[in-house]
């Protein structure tokens, strides 16, 4: 029943703690249910949201195409970049999860949430996991349209659900991570020049576009450190060279930077109010 | 200051007892102490500023107290909030419903949250949109609604779970005088129906003499005078007098006075939501 701060200092036997985790999850799933409703009776943002990773892919991913610039391990160029350019949109809509919050909070939604007999991490895993929904949309329409122009994409449904698995998680990291900005920055305005400068740096300092290998060594070690480097990884594993070797590590990371995330933005989430 | 319960054939069901608030250098609330009792509505009287939200933010547990005591059903607000959250409903001063969503997708979620289930979820959240004579505009989008059906669905979110203690900050700020009025006989059905105890904040002297049976006139954070608005005007010897020279009276400024410009744009952009 308690957030970490407010903790009851009662002893708690098993039993209610059993049934506070269950409902801590219900209500992560009814926090996601919402997201899913408000899809439902506003469709087009989803088609908006998609005309970026088509540019990418159609325009940037066809000139580079004949470039043959990098070394992508006998892999088409295109193909090579998918899990990247999927990557970066699923990125690109958690993070705007965090502007989400703000608006929240200005309209009353948050404080009204806040007040609620609801554990409070459940509300913070809510929002991440609707972003998780909301970039399996987006997954779906990106490999929908690499299926159309013809990126030849291994279709092997078990990689293809851990594939969705792990872009689920890498949704909760950013989601969780532009809440605690939110927290930080407390404005729509700061928010957004914030957004523009961690987003790219970190989209170009992954081996999103192109392998770390070609990288001067100082951002390889960046790249090292940066959670959607792992996600592009696992994608690439599972949808494009069927390598997945470091499969686990990638995931591994995922979870603990995904974790470590939420705990910081379960903490700073309630101070968006003040 | 009375014990939970020591008064007789009533409950306290929210106590404040000497709390402090400040913000950076910005002293919000100066030991405000208050009890409000089970089918009682109190009001919270005074300008912008005064400290009116902070109170009730600390009440529902958004925000801690520096200093003092505050206790919700018997629980402290500091140390237990879990256990206040699950007795209390709130309806902030901005519009807290989703406009993306219908009424009865709103009161849906909330309702779930709230650990609801089956055919009692459906049954209550029939009887709460019956209530607030919401049944007939369920199905549409909230941002169809005018501003008082969005404030009506609020206070209908608000009541879902059956909560003891009801905190409103500013609940007619922006309605016109016919949807202020449906809202106070809402609120004034509510208070008879479930004998919950009521708190609103508000800046609207007529609101607090039609809603509340006792009032406590709040002013730069310290609560000038408490009591029955009879008691009050008694105090000042002018039986006759208006809330607004009772205000005057004890706080030596008028209404107008005090707010600050986020509270201002807060309130006007409540006011445009509510077109």
């Amino acid at each position: 029943m308690n957030s970490g701060r407010y903790a009851a200092p009662a002893a708690v036997s098993a039993e209610p703690l059993v049934r506070s985790a269950w409902q801590a999850l219900a209500s992560v799933l009814v926090i996601a249910e919402m997201e899913v409703r408000k899809l439902r009776h506003d469709p087009t943002e989803l088609l908006t949201r998609a005309v970026q990773p088509v540019l990418w892919l159609l325009i940037f991913g066809q000139v580079f195409s004949r470039v043959r610039a990098f070394n992508t391990g006998g892999v088409p160029y295109q193909a090579f970049m998918t899990p990247g350019i999927l990557s970066q949109s699923v990125m690109f809509i958690a993070i705007f999860f965090g502007i989400a919050i703000i608006w929240e909070r200005d309209v009353g939604i948050l404080q009204k949430f806040l007040a609620l007999p609801v554990p409070r991490v459940a509300l913070v895993l809510g929002k991440a996991f609707a972003a998780g929904v909301r970039a399996l949309t987006q997954a779906v329409i990106v490999l929908a349209l690499a299926a159309v122009i013809g990126v030849p994409l291994r279709w092997y449904l078990p990689d293809l659900l851990a594939a969705a698995g792990v872009a689920v998680l890498g949704a909760m990291f950013f989601a969780n991570l532009s809440m605690i900005i939110a927290a930080l920055v407390k404005t729509r305005e700061r928010f957004m020049g914030i957004g523009q400068v961690i987003t790219m740096p970190l989209f170009f300092a992954s081996n999103a576009l192109y392998p770390v290998s070609v990288m001067p060594p100082w951002l390889q070690v960046v790249s090292l450190a940066n959670p959607l480097s792992y996600m592009v990884d696992f994608l690439r594993g599972a949808l494009v060279t069927g390598q997945l070797g470091h499969g686990p590590l990638d995931a591994a990371v995922l979870t603990v930077a995904c974790a470590a995330a939420t705990a910081v933005a379960h903490y700073l989430y309630p101070r968006v109010i003040i | 200051m009375r014990a939970t319960g020591e008064k007789e054939g009533f409950t306290v069901l929210v106590e404040v007892d000497d709390l402090y608030r400040s913000f950076g250098d910005n002293v919000a609330v100066k030991g405000v102490s208050f009890t409000i009792d089970t089918g009682e509505m109190f009001g919270l009287l005074g300008p912008n500023g005064a400290g009116k939200t902070t109170i009730v933010r600390m009440l529902a547990t958004l925000l801690r107290p520096e200093r003092g005591r505050a206790a919700v059903c018997g629980f402290d607000v500091a140390r237990q909030a879990g256990r206040v959250r699950q007795c209390i409903g709130y309806v902030p001063q901005a519009l807290s419903a989703d406009g993306s969503l219908t009424g009865y997708e709103n009161m849906l979620i909330l309702a779930k949250l709230a650990g609801l289930r089956g055919t009692q979820r459906q049954r209550r959240v029939a009887e709460v949109l019956a209530l607030m004579q919401l049944e007939d505009c369920a199905g549409r989008l909230v941002r169809t609604y005018s501003g008082g059906m969005v404030r009506r669905l609020e206070i209908a979110q608000a009541v879902l779970h059956y909560p003891r203690v009801l905190f409103l900050d500013e609940p007619t700020v922006g309605l016109d005088p016919v949807a202020r009025r449906t809202v106070w006989d809402k609120l004034a059905e509510l208070s008879r129906a479930y004998r919950m105890a009521i708190l609103i904040t508000t800046h609207y002297m007529d609101e607090a003499e039609a809603l509340c049976s006792r009032v406590g006139i709040l002013n730069r954070g310290v609560m000038a005078a408490a009591g029955t608005p009879a008691a009050l005007k008694e105090e000042m010897g002018r039986p006759e007098a208006t809330l607004d020279e009772v205000f005057a009276h004890f706080t030596g400024s008028n209404l107008e006075e005090g707010g600050n410009y986020r509270e201002l744009r807060q309130v006007r952009r409540t006011s445009r939501r509510l077109g």
